[in-house]
């Protein structure tokens, strides 16, 4: 229902405080709307860095509503971006020098692609902020672009029945946006495939090492125990013991996924497993432990690394559901076995020296 | 990079293609393409991360699968609490797809 006395005026511009991004306000036909930046403060540039460790992820959102870029006016392409800071501050780097407006939906301070595979990025809120944010007044043209990796929970039929608006679908990647705008809004095929290169994947270590970390005091408790039990003198003290499981842990959370491409196997269960195997081997050159402990190295390091690496598997863009599960199905019996087998050993060896 | 070989559930329905495209647009893996009957066809089905943009933008129904999330977190927790498998970063799922 197209209304020609439709208003809108940004929350930003009611209150005294607004974000840092946000460099003029402009009075438009639908009313008061803010113009932001192309620049990234230092202040969100370290904030942007600690989202990556896992500081205030959960917080780091947008108001839903219309922003412009530059000089925007009525022509001025639109783009539709998730409320996830990080989203959106990626996007308006991108736009130097380019006039438009950017429309931001409510996702719930989550990114375009895991938005779209629940669908909060989706047909429903993609519609209601078009017509709440009185998009048909501010714009003469119909026209909406959206990130294609909104395409799960977007069906652009969908939203051209319902609001007029024809989507189409822009890049994969924000860096891509000022040559597909030059390139008269037409993605190469470059532009429609997701990558995912070393760089890509070093950034998302932090968080697969942090989380992982915290199954170390299990081994440390563990260790702590046997050696209490069986009164070891200081050379089997437990935390140079416990030591190859931390190894373990970095293999599969940080080594596995940086050198994802290049270990054998598709299956990520069998690549934490050969990596971890290896390292065991060597870890045997150096150190040769008794063989209670040598054992339970390589029952349990492997399967550890083993289910980091498919921990993995949710950070990467291809792996599916079936593949997820048939991983889980075979390698998820193996570890409890193993780990219990590891354990087994070394209480044995316990009792027995104790 | 390619997860496991033939795991996915992606299916064509090739009597209810129109061969739009739309389809082949949306795919950020480049699992589809056009054959000579203007007719979508399967090219790589590895490729496949069943993430539905294809079903999702499909007006005639012409493809069919099963969508969920490739991240073994939300498999297990659903698992141990018995329901579909979710991603999200509001959940312990996955807490690199927020970067």
């Amino acid at each position: 229902m197209l209304s020609n006395k439709c208003e809108y005026t940004s929350t930003c511009a009611k209150g005294n405080k607004y974000p840092v991004f946000v460099e003029r306000f402009e009075q438009t036909r639908i009313g008061i709307i803010p113009i932001v930046s192309t620049e990234w403060t230092w202040r969100e540039r370290l904030d942007s860095c600690k989202v990556h460790w896992g500081l205030n992820r959960m917080n780091y959102k947008v108001e839903p509503g219309i922003y412009g870029v530059g000089h925007p006016d009525s022509n001025s392409p639109v783009l539709v971006s998730a409320n996830y800071k990080l989203s959106f501050d990626k996007l308006r780097q991108e736009l130097n020098d380019i006039d438009t407006w950017i429309l931001v939906i409510d996702t719930n301070g989550i990114n375009v692609w895991c938005a779209a595979g629940k669908g909060t990025f989706g047909t429903k809120e993609l519609v209601k902020r078009i017509r709440l944010h009185c998009l048909p007044q501010l714009v003469d043209h119909n026209k909406i672009i959206i990130p294609q990796l909104a395409g799960p929970g977007v069906a652009a039929y969908q939203v051209t029945k319902q609001t007029k608006f024809r989507v189409v679908y822009g890049p994969v990647r924000a860096k891509d946006i000022p040559a597909f705008m030059a390139n008269k809004m037409h993605a190469t095929p470059d532009m429609r495939i997701i990558t995912f290169s070393f760089k890509d994947r070093i950034v998302l270590t932090p968080m697969e090492f942090l989380p992982a970390l915290k199954l170390y005091p299990i081994f440390i408790i563990l260790l702590f125990l046997l050696n209490w039990i069986s009164s070891q003198p200081i050379t089997r003290f437990f935390l140079v013991e416990s030591l190859p499981y931390l190894g373990g842990i970095f293999l599969g959370s940080v080594v596995v996924p940086l050198l994802l491409p290049y270990i054998p196997f598709r299956s990520f269960a069998m690549k934490g497993a050969v990596v971890g195997m290896i390292f065991v081997l060597a870890l045997h050159q150096y150190a040769k432990p008794d063989v209670y402990t040598q054992l339970a190295h390589f029952l349990i390091i492997p399967s550890l690394a083993s289910f980091l690496a498919v921990n993995f598997t949710g950070a990467t863009p291809f792996t599916s559901l079936s593949g997820v599960q048939k991983e889980l199905t075979w390698s998820v019996p193996i570890y409890i076995s193993a780990v219990i087998a590891g354990l087994t050993l070394k209480i044995i060896h316990v009792l027995t020296i104790g | 990079m390619k997860h496991l070989h033939d795991v996915s559930t992606l299916k064509i329905i090739p009597e209810k293609c129109t061969g739009c495209g739309v389809c082949i647009l949306v795919c950020p893996r480049a699992v589809l393409s056009l054959n000579k009957n203007n007719t979508i066809e399967i090219q790589d089905k590895d490729k496949c991360m069943e993430c539905g943009a294809c079903q999702m933008n499909c007006a005639f129904d012409a493809i069919s699968v099963r969508t969920g999330v490739g991240c073994a977190t939300a498999v297990l927790s659903a698992k141990i609490q018995g329901i579909d498998p979710q991603c999200g970063c509001d959940d312990k799922c996955a807490t690199n797809c927020c970067g």
